[in-house]
């Protein structure tokens, strides 16, 4: 992509810590919910954050807008490092970035009128002088196929597509150049999730926006995002292309993600052995690669060291069986791999 | 599967009251449930998919909401519909089960998961304290529990959601019974669980001749799971049948939009399908098919005339005046 890198995520971790164990006498514990993720987007490029339940994917998106703390690492964006911006450079990031929220009903007030709920965010940004709120909010909702005749209208009285309309339409209103979507289609119907898609896709690129779309629905990231960044419990385990990543999975915890995706294929029932188990708690993380207890290729190796994001070019995979990985430098695929190295099922970490 | 129906229900009509004014919320929903069949029924939220399965088993959430009409067949049971509230309780758990999309909501969080189950094998089958818990150990075994001796002995909070919803299940098939309704089952679970539980639902059919009806606004899993499906619109059935004939050649233009909306496994680019508009308001349904207003196909005599559930080939019926005409083979 020869787009200026716009957003630069590095090591960015976020801990939360807990309360202590055995009535307050225990040890401090922290919950660690994002570790040591890097991510860049240039502008105009959309780049997918697929997770389960649990991978931190949200926390993620909420920490680099500083929606939520940083614990460690930078968040450049322009180059400006935002993870300790303060004042004038915080109120610089909340003019450029943007979120749209999961809950189309939750995120807008049921009290504002649409009118006031993008009015609002006009005049706290000082978008529009006296007299013009009007026409821009009309500009707004024809932008995201909305009827201008709405905007009388509350929350309670619009669809729930029709309200993620009004939250995309607020997002756009601060004129921003990167949009964190967080879920934005879950909570709707599939015949109007498709709507919503499209219209992303449209604003994307005829406005050239750098776009992070967190979401659990690999389907929908495969049509919308140029890259895709596959997380289990606070890491990123697998980043590349899309396509690349769809089409040759390096993780096998990807590739138990995109064989589980219920689809209509004639090909493909439901999977015969599915993921076993489910992920632990982020509080009490296994040791070394925190997939390996649900993993089917796990071997003893696994337990001994987190494994780094590896990889020629831009497809890498956090696998010490993926190419490039501790025991697969010569880079051949997962299966050849397999093959090559014949290995016994006794863990013992 | 056997050609022998278990549940046959006809024309199920179901009403919203109240002082001011009435509206239909289910309008003569009619299908039959065969032994060790899988059903599924489609829709989107509103189109009254639970609704449905709720008054067949007369759990209507509101005092309000009225059966209206029509009946329910149980094999052997007579009209479901009909009975007493005392021989409704025979019939729930014992004959039709229910599992929904949140179990922990529905689960006793106070008890723990070993003595819930237990005391619905005393209370259903009269049977002493040792043997209804050994009985629920062997079902927490066959819902894929592992550990059930110490597990059983867990409260709802200490288990994870994809356990919770195997422990619902174990709850609902404690007493064995020949119909299990699930809600949304795996709709608040993740991919990787979801295809879990799918997989358990899946054995239990093959192994026990389980017939299910399961609730989804999915296709992708109908496709995966289930045998027959029907389509729900705006309260009513708009397409009905085997399942690789309704989703291969749907014949209602609502079905066709619905498939062409997933977003496929071939990837693909440009603009995702999409149906225009939105689904109506019960509360003021267009006249005639309640499709036509987001109908590509639709002319004068959609406004007009409800067309009726048709079969227009062998077992499979859709309720459309223009029916898809040309039989488009699925991609492969």
């Amino acid at each position: 992509m020869s787009d200026p890198v716009l957003l630069d995520v590095r090591n960015l971790s976020v801990e939360f810590s807990m309360a202590r164990s055995r009535m307050g006498l225990g040890p401090p514990r922290s919950l660690s919910a994002v570790s040591d993720v890097s991510m860049r987007v240039a502008a105009g490029e959309t780049v997918g954050l697929v997770g389960e339940s649990g991978s931190g994917k949200s926390t993620f998106g909420r920490a680099i807008l500083r929606l939520g703390e940083v614990t460690a690492g930078e968040v450049f964006l322009d180059g400006q490092d935002m993870a300790r911006a303060r004042r004038e450079d915080l109120a610089r990031l909340r003019r450029e970035t943007a979120m749209i929220f999961q809950d189309p009903y939750g995120s807008l007030n049921p009290r504002l009128t649409v009118r006031q709920a993008i009015g609002e965010v006009l005049y706290v940004h000082g978008k529009v002088g006296p007299g013009a709120a009007e026409a821009r909010i009309a500009e707004l909702l024809d932008l995201v196929g909305l009827d201008p005749a709405l905007m009388d209208r509350r929350p309670g009285d619009l669809s729930g597509g029709q309200c993620q309309r009004v939250g995309i339409a607020r997002a756009l209103a601060i004129e921003p150049r990167l949009i964190v979507a967080d879920e934005c289609v879950a909570a709707l119907d599939v015949s109007i999730q498709g709507q919503i898609i499209n219209l992303l896709m449209e604003l994307g690129q005829r406005m050239h926006l750098g776009m992070i779309f967190i979401a659990h629905d690999l389907a929908m990231v495969r049509r919308l995002c140029d890259r895709i960044a596959v997380m289990y419990l606070g890491r990123i385990v697998e980043e590349g292309p899309t396509e690349e990543v769809f089409k040759d999975p390096r993780h096998p915890y990807t590739r138990s993600l995109i064989e589980a995706i219920p689809e209509i294929d004639p090909a493909r029932g439901l999977p015969s052995a599915p993921l076993p188990g489910e992920p632990p708690s982020p509080v009490d993380l296994p040791q070394g690669c925190a997939f390996h207890p649900r993993c089917p290729l796990a071997r003893p190796e696994c337990c001994a060291a987190v494994p780094p994001l590896v990889g020629p070019r831009a497809h890498r995979a956090a696998c010490i069986l993926a190419p490039g990985g501790r025991l697969n430098e010569a880079g051949g695929n997962l299966s050849e791999t397999l093959s090559a190295t014949p290995h016994e099922r006794t863990m013992t970490c | 599967m056997t050609d022998a129906p278990i549940l046959t229900v006809t024309n199920l009509s179901v009403a919203y009251e109240d002082m001011r004014t009435s509206h239909t919320i289910i309008d003569g929903v009619s299908f039959t449930l065969r032994k060790g069949e899988i059903l599924g029924i489609v829709g989107e939220s509103g189109s009254g998919k639970s609704m449905t399965c709720r008054a067949l088993i007369r759990l209507l959430p509101s005092s309000r909401l009225k059966v209206t009409g029509g009946s329910v067949q149980l094999e052997g049971g007579g009209d479901v519909l009909a009975l007493t509230p005392r021989e409704m309780t025979g019939v729930r758990g014992r004959r039709i089960g229910m599992i929904f999309q949140n179990p922990a909501s529905h689960l006793d969080p106070v008890m723990s998961i070993g003595r819930q189950i237990a005391e619905s094998i005393r209370h259903h089958r009269g049977i002493g304290r040792a043997e209804a818990w050994a009985r629920m150990l062997d079902i927490l075994r066959q819902v894929g529990i592992p550990d059930p001796e110490s597990r059983a002995n867990a409260y709802t909070h200490e288990f994870s959601g994809g356990m919770r919803q195997r422990a619902m299940i174990a709850v609902a098939l404690a007493c064995d019974p020949d119909i299990l309704i699930a809600d949304e089952p795996t709709t608040a679970l993740d991919v990787t669980v979801q295809a879990q539980i799918l997989r358990l639902l899946q054995q239990l059919r093959d192994e026990r001749g389980l017939s299910i009806i399961f609730i989804t606004h999915d296709l992708g899993v109908v496709y995966q799971l289930c045998d027959t499906v029907a389509v729900m619109y705006a309260g009513r059935v708009c397409e009905y049948g085997p399942k690789d004939e309704v989703i291969h050649r749907p014949r209602h233009h609502y079905t066709a939009g619905l498939i062409a909306c997933q977003p496929s496994s071939e990837g693909g680019t440009g603009p995702v399908h999409t149906i225009p508009g939105q689904p109506p308001n019960p509360a003021d349904m267009p006249a005639g098919c309640r499709f036509h207003p987001r109908c590509e196909a639709a002319n004068a005599l959609c406004a007009k005339l409800q067309p009726s559930l048709d079969e227009a080939e062998p077992s499979h019926a859709c309720a459309c005046h223009h029916p898809v005409g040309m039989r488009t083979e699925a991609k492969t």
